[in-house]
């Protein structure tokens, strides 16, 4: 009865493969280091331990001269030992950070393994310090690496900002809520392509200030933008909200998608649809074209990330001509990527989970032209000869919708067009 | 619990890592969650290593925890072993890993390698990376450099051998200073046995005691293991560090001593250039700048020296972040007529090189911050550094060399003295102003003493900082400015105005004068001096 189900030979047409071992990926807490920049006014404080400090600060790389708003709360061993309160300490902590920052005005509890092992229950302790520090509002998620692969950290903070969002009227007509955080210049363009197709109600999870954070209820019809937002859209449909099944708006194809998807659930004519995109779709192509040379027919091997990976090797394959190796994923949520899945070539290997060294020798057998993969690895493939895109840039980056998929190309194409230029 | 904003040290384990690293043959089994794999990243980007680093992680997640994760460790072991087939193997936890104890010298032991698998105690909850490096080492050392007895001694005819003990992965400038040092001893006709942990594989562990004695760089990774040697093999060690042309002269005569040779070759040789450089009437104007030096002990010590002995300024604050070595530089302190700063408290710092006014301010990646933030020059002399003090070039610390590194460096971030001057006569110069910083920076804006005066027009290529909220070191009620005392002090050149406005404030609270006006600032130059 408790014996595991074997993996599914066919999904969609892919070739998927799961895989168990030693894993090379961040933790949650990194999400950290966008979701302070998009949320103007909270602040993450980290309670765990050195480690997560250390972490944050060295993801954090150029940001450092700013000051930041984020820290740690490091936990120690009278902490452990139980000699001192630990709710009490975190009071102290919180105190002191709000006393030293009076901007705040949401701070994020954020839980990490340390705190997740000894069950420290940040929960409570961000009700109670709500009530004392109101009108901040203290909300808690956790980041840790043992329950959370680097990006779901932003699918565990929208998640916890979910049933602190206004309710909206039930009897309101539909609203559309983009949910995953977005660079700035690219909700302000999928602003102006929804007003074109006539959809004027449009708003974004998250918000860019914590008092700003959108209303939703029965008649909130959400589009994820990002691939990993699963806990986000469970608690979003709590609240009556329903999901339009797209695909994602990575390239022109997906953002087309994407965007059809909403003017499909919003009654908007063909007609309208087709004068609001058309024109992206336009400029996308003509930005694409070139870089369709250098890529088409190149061999890509994705390691696993960022859950972007699926919409990522189809955009490459579709729009691009590249050819896929392998597609790793740390996690696969088959409803929200169906149309993803649909759209990879038949046979594409998928890989989700990891067993690295295993990994790597296959990466190595296969010799790519190009691999997507993480900094840990990038400068040691780099010297084994093997091209690398590394891949937290492709969240450190605007790269949807129509006049981002000439952007998101060239990220593939640079280290190629890089390699061919250096003599020495 | 602690509010920590930045970490001058990450966890025991990065220590034990950055031993692992540096060492060819040992692998490292670390039993850790995922996500602990971001510190492959220290080693692969900011040191850009063409090679992952040999850790393996058994990186757990939740599902885990209700299965047993002690299995998942053996195995990890195991496979590490299997695949990597090192001579030596080293054990242990990360700080959530601590929390489960597993046990893992316990577990690995139980397997039964061929090889020595060695366990490593780091309490993550207690001790620092520093530590876990010196602990690390220590273990290696004692568990591989064989069994205590008397050195062979030296073969008739045969030169002073010794070891290099503390260069490690991830050591700042430990790649030059190593080429520096290994060159100065050859000069003086000394050999090399065994470089250690940088480059030594757990054999070379074997061949230390076959030295007559042991060069220690740096003494927060490598005394522990040196006292080890000393107690075991009647090895002698150095306990000078080359920093700066007096540390390395002195350092010379110590190695000389303990090899039995003259120093005089060497130090009546070329040397280094910065003696020549800081007496060349050019540097005058450097003479008692006010320097705040901050970073691990052996760097803070070493560039406090120079600062005052060898450049010519003024030493205002200094302080360490290592506990461990908190006495020495207590001792330096006292020697400055200071009191030393030992706290790893990113906020106490930026505190106390606020209330001491400095112009120049040497210390590690962390006071980059603080000194942007209060528009003083500053130069990063000691770890935790970020890429760029990883540098191609070769970029020495210790040894003539890298005096003549650290002279470079320290004037650098310094308005030179023409301009200097030409600011200090003429303010209203719309190009060359207080608001712009030194002109060969490429206009890196200075802000001045009070940091939301910084000028508009600074460029920022990161957002802005956003105003930080201290409580300010001289809370006490303070004198109102009269107006045409303030315009006064804005004549003042920009990198001692802080000091003139604290000085001049504190002269006034001790006489508790209601009002600052232009006499109390000019009796307050008159009462201080410079």
């Amino acid at each position: 009865m408790n014996a595991p189900v074997p993996p599914p030979t066919a999904c969609g047409g892919i070739d998927l493969h799961q895989e168990h071992g030693q894993r090379a990926v961040f933790c949650g807490l990194t999400g950290i280091v966008w979701l302070h920049r998009k949320i103007q006014d909270a602040f993450f404080l980290v309670v765990g331990s050195r480690t997560c400090a250390h972490l944050i600060q060295s993801a954090a790389g150029v940001m450092i001269f700013a000051e930041p708003r984020f820290a740690t709360a490091i936990i120690d061993e009278r902490d452990l030992a139980g000699i001192a309160d630990a709710n009490e300490e975190l009071d102290r902590v919180v105190t002191r950070l709000i006393e030293r920052r009076p901007d705040i005005k949401l701070l994020f509890l954020v839980g990490s393994c340390p705190s997740e092992v000894i069950k420290l229950d940040l929960s409570r302790a961000a009700q109670r310090l709500s009530g004392r520090l109101n009108p901040v509002r203290v909300l808690n998620y956790s980041g840790s690496g043992i329950e959370t692969t680097f990006t779901q950290g932003e699918d565990a903070c929208l998640a916890a900002l979910v049933p602190d969002l206004p309710r909206a009227i039930d009897t309101a007509a539909p609203s559309l809520l983009v949910v995953g955080a977005l660079a700035d210049v690219v909700e302000d363009q999928f602003l102006r392509i929804f007003a074109a197709m006539g959809i004027a109600d449009v708003r974004f999870l998250p918000a860019r200030r914590a008092g700003a954070m959108p209303a939703v209820g029965r008649g909130t019809r959400y589009l994820l933008a990002q691939p990993f937002l699963a806990d986000t859209a469970r608690a979003l449909e709590e609240r009556g909200a329903r999901r339009l099944a797209a695909p994602f708006p990575l390239g022109a194809e997906g953002t087309t998608g994407w965007l059809r998807a909403a003017a499909e659930a919003f009654g908007v004519s063909d007609e309208a649809f087709e004068a609001a995109t058309a024109p992206g779709r336009a400029r996308a192509e003509t930005a694409l074209a070139p870089l369709r040379e250098e890529l088409g027919g190149k061999r890509v091997f994705f390691f696993p990330d960022s859950q972007l990976e699926v919409p990522l090797a189809r955009f490459l394959a579709r729009e691009l001509g590249a050819a896929l190796v392998e597609v790793g994923t740390p996690y696969l949520h088959r409803g929200h990527l169906a149309a993803e899945i649909e759209w990879l070539p038949a046979g594409t290997r998928v890989t989700e989970g990891q067993s690295l060294d295993d990994q790597m020798d296959r990466c190595r057998a296969a010799r790519p032209d190009l691999t997507v993969c993480g900094l840990g690895l990038a400068n040691p493939l780099e010297a084994e000869g093997l091209s690398t895109k590394w891949s937290i840039e492709l969240l450190f980056t605007p790269v949807q919708g129509y006049e981002q998929a000439g952007d998101l190309a060239e990220l593939f194409a640079r280290p190629l067009r890089r390699r061919a230029l250096l003599e020495v | 619990m602690q509010l920590t904003l930045w970490t001058y040290e990450g966890p025991p384990h990065i220590g034990a890592m950055r031993i692992a690293t540096a060492m060819t043959g040992l692998h490292y089994v670390l039993h850790a969650p995922q996500g602990d794999t971001y510190a492959d990243l220290l080693f692969t980007m900011i040191e850009r290593r063409d090679a992952r680093p040999p850790v393996t992680y058994t990186t757990f997640r939740a599902q885990d925890l209700g299965r047993d994760t002690a299995e998942l460790f053996k195995t990890s072991v195991s496979a590490a072993y299997a695949r990597f087939q090192p001579q030596a193997m080293i054990v242990g936890a990360s700080c959530t890993a601590e929390l489960i104890q597993d046990d893992p010298g316990g577990l690995a032991k139980a397997l039964n390698l061929p090889i020595p698998v060695i366990p490593l105690e780091l309490p993550a909850y207690q001790k620092k990376e520093n530590w876990g490096a010196s602990e690390t080492f220590y273990r290696l050392v004692r568990a591989l450099a064989g069994a205590p007895g008397a050195g062979a001694g030296r073969e008739p005819g045969r030169r002073p051998l010794c070891n290099i003990l503390g260069p490690t992965a991830l050591g700042f400038r430990h790649r030059d200073d190593l080429i520096e040092i290994r060159r100065l001893l050859d000069s003086l006709g000394i050999d090399v046995n065994v470089v250690a942990p940088l480059g030594a594989s757990p054999a070379d562990l074997g061949r230390l005691k076959d030295a007559d004695f042991n060069v220690v760089l740096y003494p927060e990774t490598a005394r522990s293991a040196a006292e080890y040697l000393k107690k075991s093999f009647g090895q002698p060690f150095t306990h000078v560090v080359p920093i700066g042309v007096g540390g390395t002269r002195r350092f010379v005569e110590e190695v000389a001593g303990l090899a039995g040779l003259d120093p005089a070759p060497v130090l009546d040789g070329p040397g280094s250039r910065l003696p020549w450089y800081s007496r060349s009437v050019d540097s005058t104007y450097l003479t008692g700048k006010r320097v705040f030096v901050f970073g691990d002990a052996t760097h803070a010590i070493g560039l406090a020296r120079i600062a005052a002995r060898e450049l010519g300024f003024q030493v205002v604050g200094l302080g360490t972040y290592s506990r461990e070595f908190a006495r020495e530089v207590r001792a330096e302190a006292a020697e400055l007529g200071l009191e030393a700063l030992i706290t790893d408290d990113y906020l106490d710092v930026e505190a106390a090189i606020r209330a001491a006014a400095p112009e120049l301010v040497l210390g590690t990646q962390m006071e980059r911050h603080v000194a942007k933030r209060l528009g003083i020059p500053c130069a990063v002399i000691s770890a935790p550094i970020h890429v760029q003090d990883f540098p191609a070039r070769y970029a020495p610390q210790m040894g003539f060399e890298g005096a003549n590194v650290l002279f470079d460096t320290l004037v650098h971030p310094l308005m030179m003295g023409l301009e200097e001057h030409l600011l200090g006569m003429f303010r209203e110069d719309p190009e060359f102003h207080d608001g712009v910083g030194p002109s060969h920076l490429g206009g890196t804006p200075v802000a001045a003493s009070a940091p939301q005066a910084a000028p508009a027009t600074a460029p920022a290529p990161e957002a802005a900082p956003a105003p930080i909220h201290l409580d300010h070191p001289v809370a006490v009620a303070v004198a109102p400015w009269a107006p045409e005392a303030e315009k006064e002090l804005k004549k003042i050149p920009f990198f001692v105005r802080g000091k003139a406005r604290t000085n001049t404030e504190r002269f006034a609270r001790e006489r508790q004068l209601p009002l600052i006006t232009l006499e109390t600032l000019y009796d307050a130059k008159a009462h201080y001096g410079r």
